[in-house]
């Protein structure tokens, strides 16, 4: 099994997001995927630093995928994603069916990756997505686990399923952006307020109990999913990649534990016991297990 | 007690109107609509709800009904299917098509292509559960599958909703009034996240049988599955515990972060959504009652008719406001996306 991270989903000041993925580079990953996904306003990077940044995971001896917007909304967007699929050299990972559209008119034909957002849940709409170039696929984070078992056995050859296996559930997308709102500022007029939230706006309900966090126009789980104790059964589920989102920090001794539970040099349970402190909330995992996504279920390996 | 059979003239931009059962689907014929919408009584549509919805009886009395009357019957098979119960939204598709259904309404990529080869005259409508939010998505599912229409996510403002129609050769969709989701359609995971049912595979949003009503010392408390979506006061008007619309606490300030429990009324839009060429507008409200779809279908019946024949002049009537407020959510209106401040 590989092991990815995700895109980062929040929005840091410049250097603060280049030194992470300087720390990156050194982070025992098989594949980073990159690029702003969640909103069209963010700019302390820019195209051409994303790109600088793929060169240097390759360099570091990693599969760089550069991500496209997650919701496409104006002609501008659609302009920085024909761009996006313009560039050479680097995998792609669709995240909404215009960008699937363009990728695969692209000549010579190249392989994508079918991200989270598209809302692949049968075979049939998979094998589409294969006919048309993908190769990887990430898996919608409602999926249980014998919906994905089902749908592995169906998948055309040589597919590769990946799953998030860590990290606050992104929940939602929204035209409207909720921490502009907070601040009672309009979207178009928002002063880049996320910025100042490293890791989104925290929700509590009316009797405090912890509930989701706001990341712009997207809406995240207070707590944390981790498929880390259900690791055997991930494995045994046929999952090619399991994925890490980036979180505010010790995101290196997250993938550090889950590249020893995969490696089987740390137990499965050791490394779920470890990796509580390093969790900035509550773990849940019931999506994996049909359940609610906010639940905790204690799996075969211990959660 | 219907009035009798007379198809009545095409118009330029289709009204719209949701049928949960047969007297909701009646009372939208008889009032003005030109299109119903209605799905079967399981998950293979996104108002999977108790007491809801057609069986394969009532569908066929329904579609005969409508179709005597001149309007046509859209079915919502707009849920994504799974590898485990793929056969069951194959069956509803063969139904719809064999009961006469004037179009189906499709979510799953998948889905559209199997009506495309079992039923190749069934007409195809891409649901806004598709999340297709540009041309190039609209497009997409127009070269593989000859979609006709798609229903655009509450997400555009109406300057991009006319870069859109410009773009695309697929009838173009919008809702016009209704409850509404400020999350993207087809990418709300909120209600799947506390209650185990969601829209995208089970149909169903904050469901009631997750939902609790309690008096307690601090006010009337609303829950879904255990979580506290809103308390209200001695007096304040309570709602539905959708779980967007309820009030939480950000930094030390509670409020409705997400929306307000008002509704999309895009009434005073229409000269403008005329003009861009919009070719429907849809009514959301299949968990309605007749009364309200019937109340509703006849002030936009009234508010179409009157744009179209003379978009320079228009005003919206008071007293179609004061109807609409007597059946809205919160009874309060906004544009929504529409209006791009709302952003």
């Amino acid at each position: 099994m590989k092991l990815s991270l995700g895109p980062l989903l929040y929005y840091w000041p410049r250097e603060r997001t280049l030194a992470f993925y300087r720390e990156v580079e050194a982070m025992p990953l098989d594949i980073v995927y990159l690029g702003e996904t969640v909103c069209s306003r963010r700019h302390e990077l820019r195209a051409a630093d994303w790109i600088d940044i793929a060169g240097r995971m390759v360099a570091a001896g990693k599969q760089a995928v550069l991500c496209t917007q997650a919701l496409i909304e104006s002609e501008s967007d659609l302009k920085a994603l024909r761009k996006l699929v313009g560039t050479r050299g680097y995998a792609l990972e669709a995240n909404d069916m215009g960008a699937v559209r363009l990728l695969s008119h692209r000549e010579p034909p190249a392989g994508f990756v079918a991200g989270p957002g598209l809302n692949l849940y049968n075979e049939h709409t998979l094998a589409l997505l294969g006919r048309l170039g993908a190769t990887r696929w990430v898996a919608p984070c409602e999926m249980d686990r014998d919906m994905l078992e089902a749908l592995i056995r169906a998948a055309p050859a040589g597919m590769q399923t990946e799953v998030l296996a860590y990290g606050r559930l992104p929940l939602a997308w929204s035209a409207r952006c909720f921490t502009a709102r907070h601040f009672n500022l309009q979207k178009d007029t928002c002063e880049f307020r996320c910025i100042e939230f490293a890791g989104g706006l925290e929700v509590s309900t009316r009797e405090a109990q912890s509930f989701l966090v706001l990341n712009g126009i997207q809406t995240q789980s207070h707590k944390v999913h981790s498929l880390l104790g259900d690791l055997r059964a991930v494995r045994e589920a046929g999952v090619a990649v399991v994925r890490i989102s980036p979180q505010v920090s010790g995101t290196g001794q997250i993938v550090a534990l889950f590249r020893a539970a995969i490696e089987g040099t740390l137990d499965p349970d050791e490394a779920a016991s470890r990796l509580r402190a390093h969790m900035p909330a509550e773990p849940c995992n019931g999506f994996w297990h049909r359940r609610p996504g906010l639940e905790l279920v204690a799996s075969q390996a211990g959660a | 007690m219907n009035p009798p059979a007379s198809p009545r003239m095409p118009s330029p931009i289709e009204l719209v109107c949701p049928a949960g059962g047969l007297p909701a689907l009646k009372a939208a014929v008889e009032h003005g609509a030109d299109c119903v919408y209605a799905g079967f009584k399981d998950e293979t549509n996104a108002r999977n709800f108790s007491g809801l919805n057609f069986d394969d009886a009532s569908l066929r009395e329904g579609i005969r009904h409508a179709q005597a009357h001149g309007v046509k019957v859209l079915l919502a098979l707009n849920t994504y299917p799974t590898a485990a119960n793929w056969p069951r939204w194959t069956r509803a598709l063969d139904r719809a098509a064999e009961f006469g259904a004037d179009a189906v309404i499709l979510a799953d990529a998948g889905l559209m292509e199997y009506a495309r080869r079992t039923h190749p005259q069934l007409r195809l409508h891409l649901s806004v559960q598709a999340s297709a939010t540009s041309y190039e998505a609209i497009n997409f599912y127009r070269e593989h599958f000859g979609v006709q229409r798609a229903v655009l996510p509450r997400v555009l403002s109406l300057a991009q909703v006319a870069e859109v129609i410009a773009n695309t050769p697929v009838e173009i969709e919008v809702f016009g009034f209704g409850g509404l989701c400020v999350m993207v359609e087809g990418r709300c995971a909120l209600s799947a996240y506390v209650t185990g049912d969601g829209p995208n595979c089970t149909g169903a949003c904050s469901p009631g049988k997750a939902v609790r009503w309690e008096q307690t010392a601090q006010g009337l408390e609303t829950r879904l599955a255990g979580v506290l979506v809103d308390r209200y006061a001695h007096g304040e008007r309570s709602g539905y515990p959708t779980l967007c619309k309820g009030r939480y606490e950000v930094r030390g300030e509670t409020y409705y972060a997400i929306e307000e429990p008002a509704s999309l009324n895009t009434l005073e839009l229409l000269p403008e959504l005329v003009r861009i060429g919009v070719r429907a507008i849809k009514i959301e409200g299949r968990q309605r009652s007749p009364a309200y779809v019937a109340q509703v279908t006849k002030v936009w019946r009234e508010a179409i008719d009157r744009a179209v024949r003379d978009p320079d002049s228009f005003a919206v009537s008071p007293g179609w406001m004061a109807q609409l407020n007597k059946v809205s959510e919160g009874q309060s209106h906004t544009l929504g996306a529409y209006f791009r401040p709302w952003k």
